[in-house]
């Protein structure tokens, strides 16, 4: 009988793992980016599952609200990497030091 | 095991691999591919769990429109991405330290938890309130009670568009561009002249 412990390990499981990419591809930020939205999407199961295992719907407008700000963040995200790729033509994470004086 | 247990265990399984394979691939264009089949996987988990409203808005917004946009940007940079993986193996000791670290504290969490006085889990899934659907239980909450927050979340998608535009936008010079107005107030007297050409003659 599947329960609210399995649905919230694959979403401790997905976080990590989000996590863990966010060091592994330490030069690539659009792995970097796909790796913030696997860590929204662990937020995500975790909302719906507590969501149907309690019997309140409100997480699953919480979720909504995830979804909307997740969305918003890739656009930017990705639109700021298209411009820094024209700047400099690099994607490498450590080339972002312009700021550093 | 019921049909819906084993359903539940492969779905399970096809995410945390997908998320996996998204984290250690090489190639950036397969790591938006594995990235769709979590995304897919996960919105079926939704399902099993009642939450269809919720897994349909995950395959549209998601897979339709985010996986999409990853998609054309790591295909518009024209980057040499084998040089940007190729130092992936020195971060995989600190990365897995990192990750081992997280897990056991998630277990330790997992193993203090305890439901506060009277709130009952149930022992199956219940998305949606008995007597409705999924998507009008939603739909009379989110407009009734949570009316602000959804404006704010359009205004929030407004300003994101916005700034993605504004971002990415350039005025490239030496371009030929239509200048609607410039048209319309041209008159015939500044952009025509008549010349009086004697034969045999050129100007």
């Amino acid at each position: 009988m599947v329960g609210l412990e399995h649905y919230l390990g694959v979403a401790a499981a997905l976080f990590v793992i989000g996590v863990f990419g966010i060091f592994l591809n330490r030069k690539n930020v659009i792995v970097i980016l796909m790796s913030i939205e696997l860590m929204l999407l662990s937020v995500n199961i975790n909302l719906v599952a507590f969501s149907a295992y309690l019997g309140d719907i409100k997480g699953q407008i919480f979720t909504l609200f995830v979804l909307t700000v997740a969305a918003a963040e890739a656009a930017i995200g990705l639109a700021i990497l298209v411009c820094f790729f024209r700047n400099r033509g690099t994607i490498a994470v450590e080339d972002v030091a312009s700021l550093k004086g | 095991m019921t049909i819906a247990d084993i359903a539940f265990f492969a779905f399970a399984f096809t995410v945390v691999a997908a998320a996996l394979f998204v984290v250690i691939s090489r190639n950036p264009v397969h790591s938006v591919l594995w990235l769709i089949l979590a995304f897919l996987s996960s919105a079926s988990m939704f399902v099993l769990l009642g939450a269809e409203f919720v897994a349909m808005l995950l395959v549209i917004v998601y897979v339709g429109a985010v996986a999409v946009l990853f998609l054309f940007v790591v295909m518009m940079l024209d980057v040499d991405f084998a040089a940007l993986s190729a130092e992936m193996a020195k971060y995989v000791p600190i990365a897995a330290l990192i990750g081992v670290i997280l897990l056991m504290q998630l277990a330790l969490v997992f193993g203090a938890w305890a439901t506060a006085d009277g709130v009952a889990v149930l022992d199956s899934p219940q998305a949606t309130p008995e007597g409705t659907h999924n998507t009008a239980a939603l739909g009379m909450v989110l407009y009734d009670q949570y009316f602000l927050l959804f404006q704010l979340a359009g205004l929030i998608l407004l300003v994101a568009m916005i700034g993605a535009i504004v971002l990415t936008l350039r005025h490239r010079e030496g371009i030929k561009r239509q200048d609607v107005l410039a048209q319309m107030y041209r008159d015939p007297a500044k952009s025509m002249e008549l010349k009086d050409v004697k034969p045999g003659q050129g100007l």
